[in-house]
């Protein structure tokens, strides 16, 4: 599959989606001016990854912050990974946060609440 | 003629000082009037992370100015077009207001609306005003899962953010500019003891 390695801005994230190497990873700021035109062809490629998709995959997600309109986005991609742990598909979606950052860490646990995957909660100091 | 002209531009300076007085006064930071782009939302989102920083205010405050600036002026640049060209002197504009004051900062934003749509916003900011922590976070959940991203790409989701960030009551006035239209300002307020 092809990678998709884009490299962040102040108002979009750094992400890597590299089925090869397993690294699948989004982190910085996310506020696109687009957010679908942003997050589609994540999206899409997600949808690409999961017909023949890796024994297990880590999702790893850095973000430092993010709109809410991006938040609906993120929550699209939970979903098509919500989709591969149905399918019987190992799964991990590991949600880093700045320890100080309380807003951050309630937004990973209201997202493990809403998605049927398995949740790591990762404090940075 | 070049008397009265005179007098008009010192007029007008002399405004200018008022108005200088009267921002100092109710401690406001930045004030824009006029189309609110992407890359104006950068830029005073930027400026006023600088100041804070400058203030050394703690990182949750700076945050979370940061957040509410970024849900106010996305919802003027997205919604302050609703209406067509040259139909009011509003169109496609607003005014973005930051003010700082011993205790909090406020973010005020004010638009042009059409008078149809005052019903639905007053009874959605009435209802998020209504609810405690745990009902803005099932209001947040309820939204994300079943709100679809609109054509301008708003997921309905700020009013409820603002709030379950600021943790305080959204406040807001419908001023009439004429039969059709009314001006829509909104105030949310971070507190700077966290």
């Amino acid at each position: 599959m092809e990678v998709i390695k884009i490299k962040g801005t102040d108002d979009t994230p750094t992400v890597t989606l590299d089925a090869a190497n397993g690294i699948f990873e989004i982190s910085g700021r996310s506020l696109p001016e687009d957010v679908a035109a942003f997050y589609n062809p994540l999206i899409d490629w997600l949808e690409a990854y999961s017909q023949s998709p890796n024994a297990k995959t880590i999702f790893d997600f850095k973000l430092a912050y993010f709109n809410t309109a991006s938040s609906k986005m993120i929550l699209d991609i939970l979903m098509k990974l919500e989709d591969l742990q149905n399918n019987g598909h190992e799964v991990l979606a590991k949600w880093y946060y700045d320890e100080d950052d309380e807003d951050m860490k309630e937004a990973g646990e209201e997202y493990a609440d809403i998605v049927d995957v398995t949740f790591e909660q990762i404090a940075i100091q | 003629m070049e008397t009265t002209e005179t007098k008009d531009a010192k007029g007008f300076l002399e405004f200018v000082y008022q108005f200088y007085k009267s921002m100092k006064e109710h401690e406001i930071t930045l004030v824009y009037e006029g189309e609110i782009t992407h890359q104006l939302t950068k830029a005073f989102t930027s400026l006023t992370e600088s100041n804070m920083a400058k203030e050394e205010e703690s990182n949750s405050v700076q945050k979370k100015v940061f957040h509410v600036m970024v849900e106010c002026l996305q919802n003027i640049s997205k919604h302050a077009d609703d209406f067509a060209q040259n139909e009011t002197m509003f169109s496609g504009r607003g005014i973005f207001l930051v003010a700082k004051g011993k205790d909090d900062y406020s973010v005020t934003t004010g638009n042009a609306v059409d008078n149809s749509r005052i019903a639905d916003l007053k009874s959605l900011l009435e209802q998020i005003n209504s609810l405690d922590k745990e009902g803005l976070t099932e209001l947040y959940k309820k939204q994300i899962k079943e709100g679809r991203l609109s054509d301008k790409g708003g997921a309905g989701l700020g009013f409820i953010d603002i709030k379950r960030k600021t943790g305080k009551n959204l406040e807001y006035h419908f001023l009439p500019i004429n039969s059709q239209t009314s001006f829509f300002l909104l105030t949310s307020t971070i507190s700077r003891t966290v």
